[in-house]
């Protein structure tokens, strides 16, 4: 799906529906089911979700990073082919080249591409980002 | 600062502003190290520092730490290279320190080309950091004295800390803003992809001056000697993120065979000659694969040897 907008529009709305829960739930809990559950039905479809387990969508332009052949989180690599192709997959538009066009034309998230992001916590492969990320923004 | 205060040879030069000049030493398939320090010896006169590279075009070469030592044993001042690609969290931190021990003070930092780039695609790529992951890592080890994970070490790290820049490849009007990310998050020094299109360069250093309120992070251009318009068409197909325009192969091809490598050499001399006119460009990295007596011929001819830029 590319439509940026949209789905910056549908991700606030997701974190203003979870977050007044958050403080209600145990680990193995039902609410922690329901919410990787959740995230899978959700976001593997419109994103090719990786289940990363935190999830940077509006950082990138609501792009998913971990579908770069590299996983990158910061930017594009080097080798991005003059034709916008990932040097990787050259069949595949960048991935970089995807979130850059879209994190322009987001509303609230558009200069968060520029943010910093630390090493990826490979720890948290498989949980919900959803409760991970929006507990640390809370 | 002061000669006293600089961490390296190359930071001293680039903090004083000199243009400053460094080389890629091509790291051989063999275990022999007097091919290392020879080809080192060779060039190393006529640079500020040499990169190693870190098993470039994920083709497994002799280790960069590994030859770092050896060019420190002869008093050469190395600028190793870290990939992504091969080696987690836990093995290049554990390298950082390693490396501090034997004198390393110059370190670049690179995404690496992917595995399928080189002859064993099916290795398993790691890419646990990204380049810029990497440089907030060594920044973050910098200033805290510890590891990722808090746990403490000492002494602090000595280390002038690079990233790797392409203006040339796409998203073009990004790249301006990564360079600028990396800066912010510990860069303090950068190396180019090979320059090929000055235009191109023109266009992304002006928008590095605009977006850093003229604060630009010292550049250093990649430049290189073309052997042959095969080479160059070879080079812009299969080496991830070159770009050789084909006016430029144009030009080569346009001369029976065995005058392109001179005419590669001219090219690269005259790109070199430009860009000691342009604003904001900190020196140049020279990359010559295989090639180390051009690499000393472009420094000669374009006036860039230490007497003619008064470094030591």
């Amino acid at each position: 799906m590319n439509k940026p907008r949209t789905l910056e529009n549908a991700y606030l709305i997701t974190k203003k529906l979870i977050t007044p829960f958050l403080n209600k739930y145990s680990n193995g809990s039902l609410f922690q089911k329901i919410m990787v559950g959740g995230e899978k039905i959700t976001k593997k479809p419109v994103f090719d979700c990786k289940m990363c387990g935190q999830c940077i969508l509006h950082s990138t332009g609501m792009v998913c990073p971990m579908g770069c052949p590299k996983e990158l989180r910061n930017g594009p690599c080097g080798g991005v082919r003059q034709n916008n192709s990932c040097e990787i997959k050259p069949e595949m538009k960048c991935v970089w080249v995807r979130a850059w066009e879209n994190s322009k034309q987001l509303k609230v998230y558009k200069d968060a591409i520029l943010e910093i992001q630390p090493p990826v916590d490979r720890s948290l492969q498989g949980t919900s980002s959803w409760i991970n990320e929006f507990i640390k923004e809370k | 600062m002061t000669s006293q205060e600089s961490i390296s040879n190359l930071q001293r030069i680039i903090s004083n502003q000199q243009f400053a000049v460094t080389m890629e030493l091509t790291l051989p398939d063999s275990p022999d190290p007097t091919q290392v320090i020879n080809t080192a010896l060779e060039i190393a006169p006529y640079a500020d520092a040499l990169n190693l590279t870190d098993s470039t075009s994920a083709v497994p070469h002799f280790s960069s730490l590994a030859a770092a030592t050896l060019l420190i044993q002869n008093k050469i001042e190395p600028v190793m290279q870290i990939s992504c690609r091969d080696r987690n969290r836990i093995a290049i931190q554990g390298d950082i320190l390693g490396s501090q021990a034997i004198g390393v003070r110059n370190i670049l930092c690179v995404t690496g080309d992917g595995v399928q780039s080189g002859d064993h695609p099916e290795a398993k790529p790691v890419f646990d950091f990204d380049s810029t992951s990497l440089i907030s890592t060594i920044n973050h080890m910098k200033n805290t004295n510890t590891f990722l994970s808090g746990r403490e070490f000492s002494p602090s790290l000595k280390l002038f800390t690079g990233g790797a820049v392409n203006p040339f490849a796409p998203p073009f009007d990004f790249r301006p803003l990564r360079v600028l990310k990396k800066y912010q998050a510990g860069a303090s020094f950068f190396q180019s992809q090979f320059c090929f299109d000055i235009e191109r360069l023109k266009t992304f250093m002006g928008q590095v001056e605009d977006l850093s309120n003229g604060n630009v992070p010292p550049i250093l251009v990649g430049v290189g000697p073309i052997r042959s318009a095969r080479v160059a068409k070879w080079m812009s197909a299969n080496v991830p993120g070159v770009y050789i325009p084909s006016k430029v192969i144009d030009r080569i091809d346009s001369y029976p065979r065995k005058e392109q490598s001179k005419v590669g050499k001219e090219i690269c001399i005259e790109i070199v000659n430009e860009l000691k006119e342009m604003r904001n460009i900190a020196g140049i990295h020279i990359m010559a694969y295989r090639w180390e007596s051009a690499a000393i011929e472009i420094v000669q001819q374009s006036s860039l040897d230490k007497q003619a830029r008064q470094v030591d």
